[in-house]
């Protein structure tokens, strides 16, 4: 009977409020153990919109999110930048192992055709990774892009100041990062799975983990089944 | 061989009615001597009574509004060409049989096309989308598919004639109407006189006499429906450029409009593509105004940009659609035509057993609709260039046609547009300098030394001494 209890507490469409939600594991690693011990899924959500607050540009915060972005540029997927403040530097980019053939930067002209060229990166499924800094936000601008990333499965990260931390966000991972002298100090300020009182301490100065991924071959479910058959056969 | 006939009765008119959805009354004359006759005629002209045969000012007398074009025969064939081309995606022989019919040979691509069912529903299903009605049947001669087409034989269940067997085909052959031959009229009319009434009874009569008294084109044209005289057909070649145009039955105000017309032009254009083994990279849909007849105004252009070459119809119809919705007409609209300006080799698409190729095109779908809202040069790639000077050391590229980076060196993730001025507030500086002295050459000379630097907030900024003021400037971002 217990044991029956177990296995169906197993599932993955339950959660148990003591502990992180258990998704069905669709994430991106962050190359930051530290990190990803207090992410759903150990890693960054994939599928899910994540929001990433900051009090001022060029803390650290692009270089938190790095080796996932190297990691995600080995796939086939675009690389979408949307509405950058400032120029994305190819060379510091490619130094860091990300693939530059699949980086795709979009200046729209109006904060509506941002928000609609990130919402169409996000829905299309074509991009592996969707990062956006975009201007007046509203509930029903946010609620889109979260239904857009839930479609298109992409890593999909939203740049906006701090000031909106007390705002409410559909968003399913909410960061706030603040400079020390390390790095980073991570607030989560929201997860599924309840909030993080204390920040996650991150030292970006640790040139490891900017190591990009290797490539990795994903197969479709049937021929895993089939391999994993032969290999248990062998 | 297996030939499916088409037979297009009423082009003449479907050539100016098709560019609209809902018929207005319309009709097509032509001058036989001076008088000008009504050659064909739409359903809801037909609805007032008109009628072919008609003389033009008794038809216009009788239908209020009634739209009259004149026969375009040019128009006709040009149409029939398009056609054609279009049916170029079925097989590779086609076969023009003027003036209104088309004879496609399929024996060959029946398992390509997973079995001849599936054929002619393709075929009719084409057919439809481009606006054209027909006929249609198939046998295992051209000329006998032909006959078949011509007569609009059906079967019991309303489908159209489709025979594989020859001894099938000379049976049904034998009930056909003489009238249906391509001979002269005095040898028709000879042959209703001894009494000749279908093709079965011109078989049973002694072919000796029949050669003699009706010329041996008869005999010749009755063995090759049947099967006993081969039949030598000339295929369709596709021109090297695809130019269509459409009259429109009615002049369009808006640019959405033209959708629906267009539309009528791309499954041409992909049929004309895969005959060619090509894809189209760029194309113009022109639209004329109604001044330009009198040479007022400049017919507006709209392109069609591709990421890369294409001919998935789907996909022009999306980026049409897109396109479409983002232009003004200046003036009414009279006619379309649809230029292809960049055919360029594409191989035909592989099945993929791990899908990857179907994202990838995805990708550059992408692409095309943010280049469309967002203008060609708002969505870039960058890659790295081979300069010293930071501001120098990339370029914007095409999305998808970055290099790889050239060497190993400290460089912040964001760079500034311009170097800004660096007045306020205490830097510390973590590492540096990095001399950086290159560029006397263009006149855009950089001699400087940069530094690694930490504001009071945190953030890590890219700066440099400007080595001939002295001054300071921020240049990037460690974001």
């Amino acid at each position: 009977m217990g044991a029956s209890l177990e296995a169906l507490l197993q599932h993955p469409g339950i959660w148990r409020g003591d502990r992180l939600a258990q998704t069905e594991a669709d994430t991106l690693p962050s190359g930051f153990p530290e990190l990803d011990e207090q992410l759903p899924g150990g890693g960054w959500p994939r599928g899910a919109l994540t929001e990433i607050l900051l009090a001022r540009e060029g803390i650290g915060e692009l270089r938190l999110l790095l080796p996932a972005l190297a990691r995600a540029s080995q796939g086939i997927g675009w690389l979408a930048w949307v509405a950058p403040p400032h120029l994305p530097y190819a060379p510091a980019l490619g130094a860091a192992g990300v693939r530059l053939e699949h980086l795709l930067v979009a200046q729209p002209k109006s904060a509506g055709d941002a928000w609609w060229t990130a919402e169409q990166a996000l829905r299309s499924g074509a991009c592996s990774a969707v990062l956006a800094w975009l201007q007046s936000p509203d509930e029903r601008r946010m609620r889109r892009l979260q239904l857009g990333a839930e479609t298109g499965r992409a890593f999909s990260v939203l740049f906006r100041s701090a000031a909106a931390a007390g705002e409410r966000s559909p968003a399913a991972l909410r960061l706030q990062l603040e400079p020390t002298p390390q790095g980073l100090a991570v607030h989560i300020l929201k997860r599924r799975g309840g909030r993080l009182e204390r920040p996650v301490p991150i030292d970006l100065s640790r040139p490891a983990a900017a190591q990009p991924a290797t490539a990795r071959l994903t197969w479709p479910a049937q021929l895993s089944l089939v391999s994993q058959k032969a290999i248990e056969a062998a | 061989m297996l030939w499916i006939a088409l037979h297009f009765p009423v082009l003449s008119l479907e050539l100016f009615s098709r560019g609209a959805a809902a018929p207005a009354p319309l009709a097509v004359f032509e001058k036989q001597g001076n008088r000008s006759l009504i050659v064909a005629c739409n359903a809801s002209a037909a609805d007032c009574s008109v009628q072919v045969g008609m003389a033009l000012s008794a038809a216009q007398a009788l239908a209020d509004g009634l739209i009259v074009r004149a026969r375009d025969a040019a128009a006709e064939s040009e149409s029939l060409s398009g056609i054609a081309a279009w049916a170029g995606r079925f097989t590779p022989s086609v076969s023009i049989q003027p003036p209104h019919g088309l004879l496609l040979e399929v024996a060959s691509c029946l398992r390509l096309h997973r079995g001849l069912a599936r054929l002619l529903h393709q075929v009719r299903a084409g057919l439809d989308e481009m606006g054209y009605s027909f006929t249609m049947a198939c046998a295992p001669t051209a000329h006998g598919a032909w006959l078949l087409a011509l007569s609009g034989a059906r079967t019991v269940s309303g489908r159209e004639v489709a025979i594989r067997e020859l001894a099938e085909l000379e049976k049904i052959l034998d009930q056909l109407p003489v009238g249906l031959l391509a001979q002269p009229p005095d040898v028709l009319s000879g042959l209703e006189m001894v009494g000749a009434h279908t093709v079965g009874d011109c078989l049973r009569l002694p072919r000796a006499g029949m050669a003699r008294r009706f010329g041996q084109a008869l005999l010749d044209e009755l063995d090759r429906a049947r099967g006993a005289l081969p039949e030598a057909r000339e295929f369709f070649v596709p021109p090297a450029e695809f130019a269509r145009s459409l009259e429109l039955p009615a002049t369009v105000h808006e640019a959405g409009a033209l959708q629906f017309a267009a539309c009528r032009l791309l499954p041409e254009l992909e049929g004309y593509l895969s005959l060619r083994q090509a894809g189209v990279q760029e194309c113009d849909l022109v639209c004329s105004h109604e001044a330009v007849r009198a040479g007022a105004v400049a017919p507006t252009v709209v392109k069609l940009g591709f990421a890369k070459p294409t001919r998935d119809l789907a996909r022009m119809q999306l980026l049409l659609r897109e396109t479409l919705a983002r232009t003004h007409l200046s003036a009414p609209v009279y006619a379309i035509a649809l230029h292809a300006r960049r055919i360029l080799p594409l191989d035909g698409a592989n099945g993929d057993i791990f899908q990857e190729g179907g994202e990838a095109e995805d990708g550059s779908l992408l692409l095309e609709r943010l280049r469309i809202r967002l203008g060609k040069e708002a969505v870039f790639g960058i890659t790295p260039h081979a300069d010293h000077r930071p501001e120098r050391a990339w370029r914007r590229c095409e999305a998808g046609a970055a290099g790889s980076p050239l060497r190993d060196l400290p460089r912040p993730l964001w760079l500034l547009a311009r170097p800004v001025p660096c007045r306020e507030g205490r830097l510390v500086l973590k590492s540096g300098p990095e001399r950086i002295e290159s560029g006397w050459w263009d006149g855009r000379d950089a001699v400087r030394d940069y530094y690694v630097a930490q504001d009071g907030q945190g953030a890590r900024l890219w700066v440099y001494c400007d080595r001939i003021n002295g001054e300071w400037f921020i240049h990037g971002l460690f974001a």
